[in-house]
């Protein structure tokens, strides 16, 4: 893996150390009190996707994609963004997800496979998680084609703009639909952001098989801007994100950010990291912790102290306590109740299908 | 004998063909570091090379389309999709090119090319991870679909797939990945044609037509129904393009009384197709209509509620009794 040097490839604003860089190209405005609520949403975050992964190894949960290591990239970016803009995800993005508002039990139902993604507290710009690699991605630039004919584009008032944020890996950036996505992006000057998360693999694949330039040079190809950032530093993805939506919601097109980052877990709980990378690798990225350097500058700077940190655990665990004991009571769903959600108007076949199964199952004097 | 897993089977088919044939290569994402998220192809990488054992960017199209031009140019590739519901990115290449390069040249051109897809549900995956696309493929004119139900056929089926000269699409059923059986690795060659249908239990009163996962739950049912004084047969399709009809049409006409089982959607599946085959050809055997226990028209439902989707023993024996009640 080419480490990339601090420079203009690469945007960090708090080094792994919690110490402020300054740059004469981007800065962040966010005061010390904003970015400790985004440290606690990081933390957080981190103790939604610790809590999931150990609900897996229960086996409450059939899968979990775990978001550990990319709570900067997703917290930083999210926190950005405001009515109308669009979130369009993939399906690691947990901290995105928190931001918005889900509550963390609507995720585990997908994952516990109660329910598909039809999450109650998801606000309708989120759009579900998406499983196919990429395919988001083209949805994206749609709904940005949209916000340019709603007149939500360029105007005047720029409160009034919006744009959309859609997010993808670097395994994403070798799909065909994604390299479309980049061109209609770029032909209609469409006001998307390209939040790509770099976590350096895809399952067992290092981002070498999938991109021989850094990732964020492939827009210049489409003719948009591309930026690599910190994505282990929050305050540089704030820079970067909202300086990439302004421009989106102005009506100067696409951007390419690539938030380089780490995923410090498995692919998913399914996968087993140790087949094919090494323990000195993860302990590089252990020392440029996205959480610690933050927390670091924030007790420098007097933001926080340790009443705050205290407060912030005692929150964490309660959520932690609150998706255990709530993970286990989920609604168990019946089969017969998905029969009418495939169609607007369900073919009479289908409803026939459906009570067929009822009475069948109803058959039975015990339930099965 | 040896007693392996249908993934190891698997794992050891590939490597024997490899051995046998130096244009045989595999291609995929996580194939060859990884050994494929099932383990499938395990070992091939440290033994052939990073040349023979490709580990893929991820791109489908890429994947399927880059194979063609290497069967193109004379080598025997064997490419894996990781899960069903990721194969339909590369549907074009497979759909409208590899399907049809020997047509379009007059037989000039051939594409030797073998998909491997695991497929189908019971293994509480999240969406997309359940598939049965076997229907798609065999609707196509120019691929050939496959799918082994144990870990000898899938030992075999494997390498004379690889053999094979037209496209091959060969579903793996996932749930069956870790039932374990016995192999003659000595043996010198497969006992059946890729092609040819399989009697896997005798019996007179009713056939059960089925493939892929549903074998073992068929022969279970059957079971069940001996217990009961009742003798079904039941019929391991092992090729869903081209269906072996002597075997199936063979089978009916001795018991008057099919039914097929399958985990992909009803409407359409190869269930339609055998119904149609079987009235057409053994209109006046029959001493009821061809049943179906398929999985309902919807798209593959939550893991918690798989169980009610998937044909299960239950639901076969219950169709069972309808057609001897007919």
């Amino acid at each position: 893996m080419i480490e990339p040097e601090a420079g203009p490839d690469f945007v960090q604003l708090l080094d792994a150390g919690g110490n402020r860089v300054e740059r004469t190209d981007f800065s962040c405005t966010a005061p010390d009190v904003e970015l400790a609520t985004d440290l606690r949403d990081m933390v957080l975050t981190r103790r939604i996707d610790s809590e999931a992964t150990a609900l897996q190894r229960k086996g409450e949960l059939g899968l979990w994609p775990p978001s550990l290591g990319q709570e900067a990239a997703q917290i930083g970016s999210a926190r950005v963004l405001r009515d109308p803009d669009v979130i369009v995800p993939s399906y690691r993005e947990h901290g995105v997800a928190w931001c918005a508002g889900i509550d963390p039990l609507d995720l585990l139902t997908t994952f516990r496979g109660t329910g598909m993604t039809d999450w109650p507290s998801r606000p309708d710009t989120f759009h579900p998680y998406s499983f196919v690699i990429g395919a988001q991605t083209l949805h994206a630039v749609g709904m940005a084609m949209a916000l340019q004919r709603d007149g939500l584009v360029g105007n005047d008032d720029a409160a009034t703009n919006g744009a959309v944020v859609v997010y993808f890996g670097d395994g994403a950036t070798s799909q065909g639909d994604v390299n479309e996505a980049f061109l209609f992006a770029a032909s209609y000057a469409a006001p998307v952001v390209f939040f790509c998360q770099n976590n350096q693999y895809a399952i067992s694949e290092p981002i070498e098989l999938q991109s021989r330039i850094p990732l964020y040079r492939r827009a210049a190809g489409y003719g948009f801007p591309g930026v690599r950032v910190d994505g282990n530093d929050v305050l540089a993805v704030r820079a970067v994100t909202e300086w990439a939506l302004d421009r989106a919601r102005r009506g100067d097109g696409p951007v390419l950010i690539e938030a380089y980052t780490y995923r410090m877990g498995a692919h998913t709980t399914s996968d087993d990291p140790t087949k094919y990378r090494q323990n000195e690798e993860l302990d590089a990225w252990r020392a440029k912790d996205p959480i610690a350097r933050l927390r670091a500058y924030l007790e420098r700077a007097g933001a926080i102290d340790q009443a705050w940190t205290d407060a912030l655990d005692a929150e964490a665990e309660a959520l932690a306590v609150r998706l255990r004991e709530g993970c286990v009571r989920l609604p168990e769903p019946e089969l017969s109740d998905f029969f009418t959600q495939a169609y607007a108007d369900t073919p009479e076949l289908l409803l026939a299908q459906r009570d067929a199964h009822q009475a069948y199952e109803a058959a039975f004097e015990e339930p099965r | 004998m040896t007693t392996m897993t249908m993934a190891k089977a698997l794992n050891a088919g590939l490597r024997r063909a490899m051995g046998a044939e130096p244009k045989v290569l595999l291609a995929g994402e996580d194939i060859g570091k990884l050994g494929g998220v099932f383990r499938v192809t395990e070992g091939l990488q440290a033994e052939f090379g990073p040349d023979r054992v490709i580990d893929s960017p991820l791109a489908e199209a890429g994947i399927v389309g880059t194979a063609v031009g290497l069967a193109l140019r004379g080598y025997r590739p064997v490419v894996e999709i990781q899960f069903d519901g990721f194969v339909y990115p590369a549907f074009d290449q497979l759909v409208s090119q590899a399907s049809r390069l020997r047509f379009r040249t007059a037989g000039k051109l051939g594409v030797p090319l073998v998909v491997r897809i695991p497929y189908g549900g019971g293994i509480g995956a999240i969406e997309h991870h359940s598939e049965s696309p076997e229907t798609y493929f065999a609707h196509t004119p120019g691929l050939k679909v496959v799918t082994p139900a144990s870990p000898s056929d899938a030992y075999w089926m494997i390498q004379q797939a690889i053999a094979a000269d037209d496209p091959v699409v060969f579903l793996e059923p996932k749930r069956r990945y870790h039932d374990k059986g016995e192999v003659d690795l000595d043996q010198q060659s497969a006992e059946l044609s890729l092609f040819s249908a399989r009697v896997v239990k005798p019996g007179t009163e009713a056939t059960l037509l089925c493939y892929g996962p549903m074998v073992r739950t068929c022969l279970e049912a059957a079971m069940v129904a001996e217990q009961e004084g009742r003798s079904l047969e039941v019929v391991d399709l092992r090729s869903l393009s081209p269906v072996d009809d002597a075997v199936v049409l063979a089978s009916v006409r001795r018991t008057g009384r099919a039914v097929v089982v399958h985990e992909a959607a009803r409407t359409l599946g190869l269930g339609a197709e055998l119904a149609a085959r079987i009235q057409e050809q053994c209109f006046y055997e029959l001493d009821a209509p061809v049943l179906r226990v398929t999985g309902y028209d919807l798209p593959y439902p939550p893991s918690r509620v798989e169980d009610g989707y998937l044909p299960d023993l239950d639901r076969v024996l219950d169709a069972v009794d309808r057609s001897l009640r007919w």
